[in-house]
């Protein structure tokens, strides 16, 4: 096959690649150059590590044991609003961190419903900040991402197993343990690895969740360093560990099975028997009741409070949604263009989509950090704060897009390749008549994707932004500071309203008249 | 004229040897039992497969290392013949552009292939509002437009019923004749070959023979043949 290769040029790909492992790994080497020696990690940097993998692992571990019941009686139980549930389970992958929290304040929070109806039974109320708080926000992002991955493996599970055991007369119990435990058993440690890799790069929950000794993750103490201290030594030392930290989980949730797809659609209700029985359909039903009402809880909550004062909100708010806007946007397109460049060089050089995944391990604050210091000699980072934000969320967003774009760009040049070389179709046409519109579909979802990303990340804009240069996450994360809760709530609708809105567009752009 | 001089083709533990010749304007049947090495002679000659050995010339010039898109070459393949985002049109002026910018006297072109094939009016549709004969036939006007003096053709039209098969095949024929082009076709039936072929090209344990006139072949056919019909 010596003549199918050079269709489309690789040197597009080979620059992105570069920038890639420069947002990766050179940022991460241009802090350690910067910083003059490694001032010693004091006690408290030390209970950030042990925080943030302490964390990670019981975050990691409550979400799959609560996701097991719900997704077992998902896959088993056909009932009005499954299928919106199901689609319900794939909001928090793209819903902004900063709407979750409000929500999950206005419900968890002292003055929320559930502590009213714990000091109603005579209880003390939980509180939401500290080691509490972070579990809880993490469960909220990854139960349902959990859920979703396991449903997965239920719908994998052949009927005629369910059949066979019927036959056998197996009960409830024996069908967990012959049929579906054996499934559990392979798709956890992967699942488990993936949450943890998200957890232990949590920002933003733990800035507004935690802080202090007891819950500051690594992220966290970056951006203490380099924005209270100014300790260039001490970013840098813990920005290595960080990427040591991710680098592993990273590797480990590559090594471990994991189901494709993660926003697939899975419709089919397995055929089931011994299930009818009074107390299992009861069970079943709750631990759907409690999973549906803990994800519509928090964001009942933010629509209900934020519409009240929603055309009250102040200029500024409406400035940082069209700055955000314009970022997201920005940020979209970058990913797409550097997603692509990548996978139809992949073509040639296979490795390349690694180079793409390579962010997996980096931490968005180091990126943010490093390129801090490479533009601070030349220009003012403030001036670039958006351009830095939009760039720094494309590489972010980049393993996930690049997991919709490569296989289907790899599918069209299997399809079509030889039909296409032999009518000369090169370059440019080859790309604009045979590849995009062939992948529009993941283009539209990976562009949706991103744009919703960048929309609601509150990471490395919270470095660089001045005053009056805020994206609406952080001026959210400003009016919460300043105690303007419904102002805040109100902005928050916003957000999740602009967040959802783009990546229904853009999906749906994609998939229309396909 | 079309010679393969010596070529040799070996893939893992597959091997193909040819050493023939095959006229201008000739109609040549490829023949030969599954896993022969029908398809990969034809990728050969379309330049999808390089050569370990030898040489292949197309009216003296040496085209072996010519990658497809410059080879003065038509392909129809079993199946994907068409870009299923794109109306017939577009399928067939992609034969006259690549990029489909059209001028006026080339988007008439593309009409009158369409209109030669049985097509005419339909050329707004997309290949999945089309017949499997009607998708066949705008692959044949793609080949209309393309001009190439050599066409190779896959089992084109096996996916299709055996009297639309015939009708398609006297539709290749006729194309091939107007445009004087050489015709290659591989084919599993026996009735498509009688009906169209001028000579008879048998491949058999990676061994091409070379072409034979019909009435030759038949007359005194390689072993294998008989076999092959059953």
């Amino acid at each position: 096959m010596a003549h199918r290769i050079l269709a489309i040029t690789t040197w597009p790909g080979l620059i992105v690649a570069g920038l890639v492992t420069f947002f990766s790994l050179g940022t991460l080497l241009s802090v350690g150059l910067r910083a003059d020696g490694f001032s010693a990690l004091d006690p408290f940097d030390w209970a950030a590590v042990r925080f943030t993998v302490v964390q990670a692992f019981w975050s990691a571990a409550l979400s799959i044991a609560f996701a097991i019941p719900v997704a077992r009686a998902l896959a088993r139980r056909k009932f009005w609003g499954r299928k919106a549930l199901i689609t319900l389970l794939g909001a928090p992958f793209i819903l902004p961190v900063i709407v979750a929290i409000l929500g999950l304040t206005a419900v968890f929070g002292r003055g929320g419903i559930f502590s009213q109806v714990l000091i109603w039974a005579g209880l003390e109320p939980i509180s939401i900040y500290g080691f509490h708080g972070v579990l809880l926000a993490h469960v909220f992002f990854n139960l349902p991402l959990a859920t979703r991955l396991l449903l997965q493996g239920w719908a994998a599970i052949p009927a005629e197993q369910f059949r066979l055991g019927e036959t056998l007369n197996f009960s409830s119990h024996d069908s967990f343990y012959h049929i579906e435990w054996p499934m559990l058993r392979g798709l956890i440690s992967g699942i488990f690895a993936i949450i943890f890799l998200i957890c232990t790069t949590s920002f933003a929950v733990a800035l507004t969740f935690g802080g202090g000794p007891k819950a500051t993750t690594v992220e966290l103490a970056i951006y203490q360093a380099f924005k209270f201290d100014f300790d260039i030594g001490k970013a840098a030392l813990l920005a290595s560990i960080q990427f040591v930290i991710c680098g592993v989980a990273a590797v480990l949730s590559l090594w471990l099975h994991l189901p494709q797809a993660i926003m697939a659609g899975h419709d089919r209700v397995v055929q089931r028997f011994n299930i009818s029985r009074v107390d299992i359909r009861m069970l079943d039903f709750l631990w759907i009741t409690l999973a549906t009402l803990f994800l519509l809880l928090p964001l009942s909550a933010i629509v209900i409070q934020g519409s009240q004062s929603f055309f009250l909100l102040p200029e500024t708010v409406w400035l940082a949604a069209g700055r955000s806007l314009v970022t997201a946007l920005g940020s979209a397109v970058l990913a797409i263009v550097f997603s692509l460049a990548l996978a139809l060089a992949a073509l040639k050089f296979r490795w390349l989509e690694g180079v793409g995944m390579l962010s997996v391990a980096a931490s968005p604050l180091v990126m943010g950090t490093g390129l801090f210091i490479c533009v601070f000699p030349f220009i003012d980072p403030a001036n670039v704060a958006l351009l830095i934000t939009a760039l720094v969320n494309a590489v972010m967003s980049l393993p996930f897009v690049l997991r919709a774009i490569g296989p289907a760009v790899r599918a069209t040049e299997a399809r079509f390749g030889p039909l296409s070389d032999s009518l000369g179709l090169v370059g440019w046409a080859r790309l604009r008549l045979v590849v995009l519109p062939r992948i529009r579909a993941p283009l539209g979802f990976s562009a949706g994707l991103a744009a919703a990303l960048s929309m609601g990340d509150l990471g490395v804009v919270t470095l660089f932004a001045r005053p009056d240069g805020a994206t609406l996450p952080l001026q959210i994360y400003r009016l919460m500071g300043a105690y303007r809760m419904d102002q805040a709530a109100a902005a928050a609708l916003l957000l999740l309203l602009l967040s959802l809105g783009l990546f229904y567009i853009f999906d749906r752009g994609g998939r229309a008249n396909a | 004229m079309l010679n393969l001089t010596d070529v040799y083709l070996r893939q893992d533990d597959f091997e193909l040897r040819a050493n023939l010749t095959i006229g201008d304007g000739r109609c040549v049947a490829v023949m030969g039992p599954s896993g022969a090495g029908k398809s990969t002679l034809l990728s050969i000659l379309g330049g999808f497969q390089t050569l370990t050995s030898g040489r292949l010339t197309w009216h003296d010039a040496d085209i072996s290392d010519v990658p497809p898109s410059q080879r003065n070459v038509a392909m129809v393949f079993q199946d994907n013949n068409l870009f299923p985002h794109m109306t017939a049109f577009q399928n067939v002026g992609l034969g006259i552009a690549a990029r489909l910018k059209l001028r006026k006297a080339e988007v008439d072109r593309v009409n009158t292939a369409l209109d030669a094939v049985g097509l005419a009016g339909l050329g707004a549709r997309r290949p999945s509002e089309l017949s499997g004969g009607q998708q066949s036939r705008v692959a044949l006007a793609r080949l209309l437009v393309q001009r190439k003096p050599l066409i190779l053709m896959d089992e084109p039209f096996s996916a299709l019923g055996p009297a639309m098969r015939l009708e398609m095949a006297d539709l290749a024929r006729d194309i091939a004749e107007r445009t004087s082009a050489t015709l290659l076709m591989v084919s599993h039936d026996f009735k498509d070959v009688e009906r169209i072929a001028d000579d008879v090209i048998w491949v058999e344990a990676g061994v091409c023979l070379p072409p034979q006139p019909l009435s030759e072949f038949l007359a005194s056919p390689p072993s294998g043949f008989t076999d092959y019909l059953g």
